[in-house]
């Protein structure tokens, strides 16, 4: 019996090679990135404030947390709620045009390509060129941050657009055709109802995330939370970043609880 | 209350066989209305001005116009940053995803049966989660000073708190019955594991953490912008004193390195996808 298993264990090719290359190729990057400078030392003072941002974050400004007036944690928090909520609606409207040219289902190969291409650089620019492009545009303010937020929502929205679109079942347009319909029909009944959803879940997948992202916005004082958040740490006001930290933190907890769940909803 | 059921209760049908039965009403007209609204406080709040953007969008233009044509004399100086920024996004992923196993097993409830302990892990991989990165890049910077290694610790946690928390779902929708007959037979739980829900669940590891990677990349031009090393600290350098055609030369070859690193990991993730099948 036994002989039996080990001559069909020996049958199945040897992996030996492959895993051992893959073992000392992962090791040679880790050494060479350890180049960069990877185990830094602790600053002096880094143990201080260290502590700092526990005591702040552990006692946090309770003056600052509850304050309703234009100062206060709770309407920063919906200013960068709103801010990342017209974003996503903006960079969603932005990427359909962009996603249905890049599906290789709908456009020719070469098209889809070029179109690609292009998503891919709207994606690598960071969220702060988009501010200081768009603060020419507007002036500084939460307006130059909503329209940088949709500008980096593209990249991703489009890739899942995509892949929806992609997946799309076209059959049953032609069995549309063959009944008659218009192509208003065909597009209601036939091509809404199975991107709908995705799309949404997609959208709220990416509103959940534009909230974490809409602290950057703050470095180039495109409105949100992000810019009193960096002023508090950078002068060590740590009581006032812990309330900021504590607020922005329940905030994305809440959010993303509800948006798993119509997610799930929407797709499961 | 009583008139408030009733409308919700939406349309009574009666079939052809005298069965009654009542159809949903549909939920959409009170979601547009309460998205329409929030829409209309976003407007106010933000102070969203179509007309201003009509008017106006060509200056979004000027700031692109001058970072061409790139200045192609400048790529020397960027070559230094751009492998710091790849070398302190595959050292934060790779430690990231590897201290993120134990916790996501601890994290699973079908592995753990103390939910204390299943509990306590996630409440820390959500909070992780949900601390933007840039925060804990400042955190970072501040405590170990300017530099790669705090961006390095920065991406460190992201990727911990992301892998983790894929991880975990992944694990509890695996199919327990080879882990249960090994622990059947008398292994040890852990050899259970490694040999029952390790084969199903590696593939999505390692495509989820390749991801990650690629995300992580990008996102390594934002941390230098907080002095956390890497190619944000000459972005931000050249920002600030307005070269902008060098920060042209360094978007287009960031560009360049996402284009190249993207490529090769859906190759592998590819791959990987395929045997997770």
């Amino acid at each position: 019996m036994e002989d039996r298993i080990a001559v069909q264990l020996n049958k199945y090719p040897s992996k030996a090679l492959e895993k051992m290359s893959t073992f000392v190729l992962i090791v040679a990057l880790v050494i060479w990135s350890m180049q960069v400078g990877a185990i830094g030392a602790i600053k002096e003072d880094g143990l201080n404030i260290a502590k700092g941002i526990i005591t702040g974050i552990l006692q946090p400004d309770g003056a600052l947390l509850f304050n309703l007036t234009m100062q206060g944690v709770p309407y920063l928090l919906l200013e960068t709620v709103c801010i990342a909520f017209l974003g996503t609606i903006v960079g969603g409207m932005l990427a359909v045009p962009l996603a249905f040219l890049s599906a290789s289902n709908v456009v020719p190969k070469g098209v889809a390509f070029i179109v690609r291409m292009l998503i891919m650089a709207i994606r690598t620019i960071p969220a702060f060129v988009y501010g200081l492009m768009f603060i020419r545009v507007t002036g500084p303010g939460p307006f130059a941050g909503l329209l940088s937020m949709s500008f980096i929502s593209i990249g991703m929205l489009c890739k899942l657009y995509k892949e929806a679109i992609e997946d799309m079942d076209t059959h049953i347009l032609e069995s549309f055709d063959a009944l008659g319909c218009t192509t208003f029909e065909k597009i209601r009944y036939g091509i809404l109802p199975q991107l709908l959803p995705s799309f949404l879940s997609t959208l709220i997948y990416r509103f959940d995330m534009n909230i974490r992202d809409a602290a950057i916005l703050g470095l180039v004082a495109a409105g949100g939370i992000g810019a009193p958040l960096i002023f508090a740490m950078s002068s060590y006001r740590w009581h006032e970043a812990g309330a900021i930290i504590i607020g922005l933190a329940v905030l994305i907890i809440i959010i993303e609880f509800f948006s798993t769940k119509l997610r799930n909803k929407l797709v499961g | 209350m009583q008139k408030m059921s009733n409308l919700l209760k939406g349309k009574q049908l009666v079939l052809s066989n005298g069965k009654c039965i009542t159809k949903k009403r549909s939920m959409v007209p009170l979601i547009l209305v309460i998205v329409l609204a929030f829409t209309y406080l976003s407007v106010v709040i933000t102070g969203f001005d179509l007309g201003l953007l009509m008017r106006r969008w060509k200056e979004f233009f000027i700031l692109l116009g001058q970072m061409f044509p790139p200045d192609l004399n400048y790529a020397a100086k960027v070559w230094g940053p751009l492998i710091a920024t790849i070398q302190m996004s595959f050292l934060g992923t790779l430690v990231g995803a590897v201290l993120a196993i134990p916790f996501a097993i601890i994290a699973a409830s079908n592995i753990m049966k103390s939910r204390i302990l299943v509990g306590l892990t996630r409440l820390l991989i959500s909070i992780l989660r949900a601390i933007p990165t840039l925060v804990t890049a400042l955190i970072a910077t501040y405590i170990f000073g300017l530099g790669s290694f705090a961006g390095t610790v920065s991406i460190c946690i992201f990727t911990f708190a992301y892998v983790g928390k894929i991880m975990y779902e992944q694990i509890e929708t695996v199919f327990m019955g080879p882990f249960e007959a090994m622990e059947s037979m008398g292994n040890g739980k852990l050899y259970a594991f490694i040999k029952a829900v390790v084969p199903q669940v590696l593939p999505i590891y390692l495509s989820t953490t390749l991801f990650c990677f690629e995300g992580n990349v990008r996102y390594a031009a934002i941390l230098g912008y907080v002095g956390a090393g890497g190619i944000g600290l000459i972005l931000n350098e050249k920002i600030g004193w307005r070269e902008y055609e060098c920060v042209g030369m360094i978007l287009l070859m960031l560009y360049i390195t996402v284009f190249i690193i993207e490529s090769i990991s859906r190759a592998l993730r590819k791959t990987f996808d395929l045997r997770g099948r």
